[in-house]
């Protein structure tokens, strides 16, 4: 049984851990925390939805379609809502999210209702993979495959390609990289274009084995945002790790001890891994100046 | 004009007659409002003054103390079940059961505040988000206290007398909102309050300065979560009934929103707060009886959008004015209040 656990959980682990990743590109970029990652993926899923089982767009157009127009929805949430505050505290830009995830939410179920539905996925959840005792879900396997192919991306493009450099140097020093001629304002911009579309692409995983509705994203947000915090907020591998850890622990402890209190599990761990490590497993250190 | 030559001129409630006699008038017009207003808007009314404790909570912990809480539906929910529990099923009078209620969240905002000496900024955040979601889903798994089926509630009873209606219950809620925005306003006042900004504006100086951090940190959290917690009580009498859905994690982002709103660091910002987003929950959750933008609603609804999903225009509204807050006017509607006040004084320059 424990094998089973631990595959189930590195693939919903995988699905947090691409959310996690969106939300850290972000943190990491302008400190902004990112409370409408979670309401953005789900709109563009709705977006994907609606493509597929209403327009009735092949799979691949559908994914490509919704992939715009996150990346659209990502530029335009930078540029309406953060860049106008001018020199916003921590809580203001928190609330600025919080106020987004809140405007998204009850336009998604204005627009769709608070009916479930189920996303017409081409890969199907109740076939499976024997491997030895253990049994993989099809759709589990190319959920891990897709999430770990997206990360094998992001590497290539922040160690290979000019943008990628370049937001980089933005996250490291915004000043130094303003004089070395990166213009930091399109930087952020795109950034948030990019974390949209990760995110995207978490939602639809997610609800390629979950129901769809207005609310499939909290809990899935909620866990990407410990296994975030847990990572260190500012380490991607860390926020991979931190990620994978809450799926398994929280499917370990949901198979063994008690599936009622499988979400409470993830945060009672967190918050001890935080009073014992305050900037979490992956970061260093900081120091803050008075 | 505004300078202050002593400290008892900074710690008395009122600056001038004016203020007394502009006091005695709001006293007076929310004893007589009922009567007038009847049982709607004195449900209304009931509302506004339990989201007003929950916001001056919220404020001395987020806008004086300067530390950040998205779990304050946890403390509101722990007010309310343990104010429930003990009156219906033990028979505990409401004068006994209500301080419960608030004494046990004030207990667990001490257990949360432990952990934020700690922590800051997003770490914070997370952990009093996980605190609100861990009590919710308890009290959802838990049968004895109803389960996710809720509670019902009896109709209050103190000494003997029966407060059914929602004209009746307005008096007790309105007496101990007027008592705790005084208590509050008192404390921002005192050694205490002044402790707790001194940490907002930075901790390590106020720590130099010889302010024990970890006492007053965990003091806001649990003066902060007393609050909440009486808050609560008071709402399950309210309502009437009390379901682990009614204290989800939107619940907690929109109390912070009525801090914000509001004004942070402010009195009157939070009630101001809390009255202008609960006038719009309320208002906004029934759209399709509003006057002129009512019908316009529905017509757009059926046209492009879903007639099932129209309440949650609602959470539309109340996010655009969280953005524009932060946006435009940062301090809020207090700041915004204050920046016309100065704007007449010194009119036509």
């Amino acid at each position: 049984m424990l094998p089973q656990l631990i595959v189930g959980g590195l693939a919903i682990g995988a699905c947090y851990a691409l959310i996690a990743l969106a939300m850290v590109i972000i943190y990491k970029t302008s400190e902004v925390l990112n409370f409408a990652q979670g309401e953005m993926a789900m709109l563009s899923t709705f977006v994907a939805f609606t493509l597929l089982s209403e327009r009735g767009v092949p799979f691949p157009w559908a994914i490509a379609l919704t992939l715009a127009f996150s990346l659209v929805l990502g530029l335009m949430a930078d540029f309406l809502f953060l860049r106008p505050a001018k020199n916003p505290t921590v809580l203001g830009l928190i609330v600025i999210t919080l106020g987004l995830e809140m405007i998204l939410y009850g336009f998604a179920g204005w627009k769709w209702g608070p009916d479930q539905r189920s996303l017409p996925f081409p890969i199907s959840n109740v076939e499976v993979y024997q491997v030895g005792a253990v049994a993989i879900s099809k759709v589990s396997v190319w959920i891990f495959l897709t999430a770990l192919g997206i990360m094998g991306l992001l590497f290539i493009f922040f160690t290979y390609t000019k943008l990628g450099v370049a937001m980089k140097a933005t996250q490291q020093n915004p000043i130094a990289a303003r004089i070395m001629g990166i213009p930091t304002k399109k930087i952020l911009s795109l950034t948030w274009a990019l974390s949209s579309m990760i995110g995207t692409v978490a939602g639809i995983l997610i609800a390629s084995t979950y129901p769809l509705d207005v609310n499939m994203m909290m809990d899935p947000m909620m866990k990407a945002f410990a296994g975030a915090v847990m990572g260190g907020m500012t380490s991607l591998p860390g926020a991979v790790l931190g990620s994978e850890l809450v799926g398994v622990i929280e499917n370990i402890f949901g198979g063994y001890v008690s599936l009622e209190f499988k979400s409470v599990v993830a945060f009672a761990i967190i918050v001890l891994v935080l009073c014992v490590r305050p900037s979490g497993l992956l970061a260093r250190h900081y120091v803050k100046k008075v | 004009m505004d300078m202050k030559k002593d400290y008892y001129e900074d710690v008395r409630l009122f600056d001038s007659k004016v203020e007394v006699f502009w006091t005695i008038v709001l006293l007076l017009s929310l004893a007589i409002f009922p009567e007038i207003g009847g049982n709607y808007y004195a449900y209304l009314l009931n509302l506004i003054a339990i989201n007003a404790i929950v916001a001056l909570g919220l404020n001395i912990l987020v806008g004086y103390t300067g530390q950040i809480s998205l779990g304050h539906a946890g403390f509101f929910a722990i007010g309310a079940y343990t104010c429930a529990m003990l009156y219906k099923v033990y028979g505990v009078p409401f004068v006994l059961a209500l301080p419960a209620g608030a004494f046990l969240s004030a207990g667990f905002g001490f257990l949360v505040g432990l952990p934020a000496l700690r922590l800051e900024g997003p770490y914070l955040t997370i952990a009093t988000m996980g605190f609100g979601m861990a009590v919710t889903q308890f009290i959802g798994h838990w049968s004895f206290l109803g389960g996710r089926m809720g509670l019902d509630i009896p109709k209050l009873e103190i000494f003997g007398l029966r407060f059914a209606t929602d004209k009746e219950l307005y008096y007790v809620i309105m007496a101990i909102a007027v008592v705790m925005t005084i208590g509050a306003r008192n404390l921002i006042a005192t050694r205490v309050g002044r402790a707790l900004i001194a940490i907002r504006d930075s901790d390590i100086a106020a720590k130099t300065m010889g302010v024990n951090l970890t006492y007053y940190k965990t003091l806001a959290f649990a003066i902060s979560a007393f609050y909440t917690g009486t808050a609560g009580g008071l709402m399950a009498f309210v309502l009437g009934f009390i379901s682990p859905e009614n204290f989800n994690l939107m619940l907690s982002i929109v109390f912070l929103g009525m801090v914000v709103v509001g004004g942070l660091g402010s009195i009157a910002g939070s009630i101001a707060g809390a009255a202008l987003l609960t006038y719009l929950q309320i208002r906004l959750s029934a759209v399709q009886d509003m006057w002129l933008i009512g019908p316009w609603v529905v017509e757009i609804s059926e046209r492009w959008f879903n007639v099932g999903g129209m309440a949650n225009l609602q959470n539309i509204i109340i996010g655009l004015i969280m953005v524009l807050i932060v946006i435009v006017e940062p301090a809020g509607i207090y700041g915004f209040w204050l920046r016309t006040k100065r704007y007449w004084r010194t009119w036509p320059f």
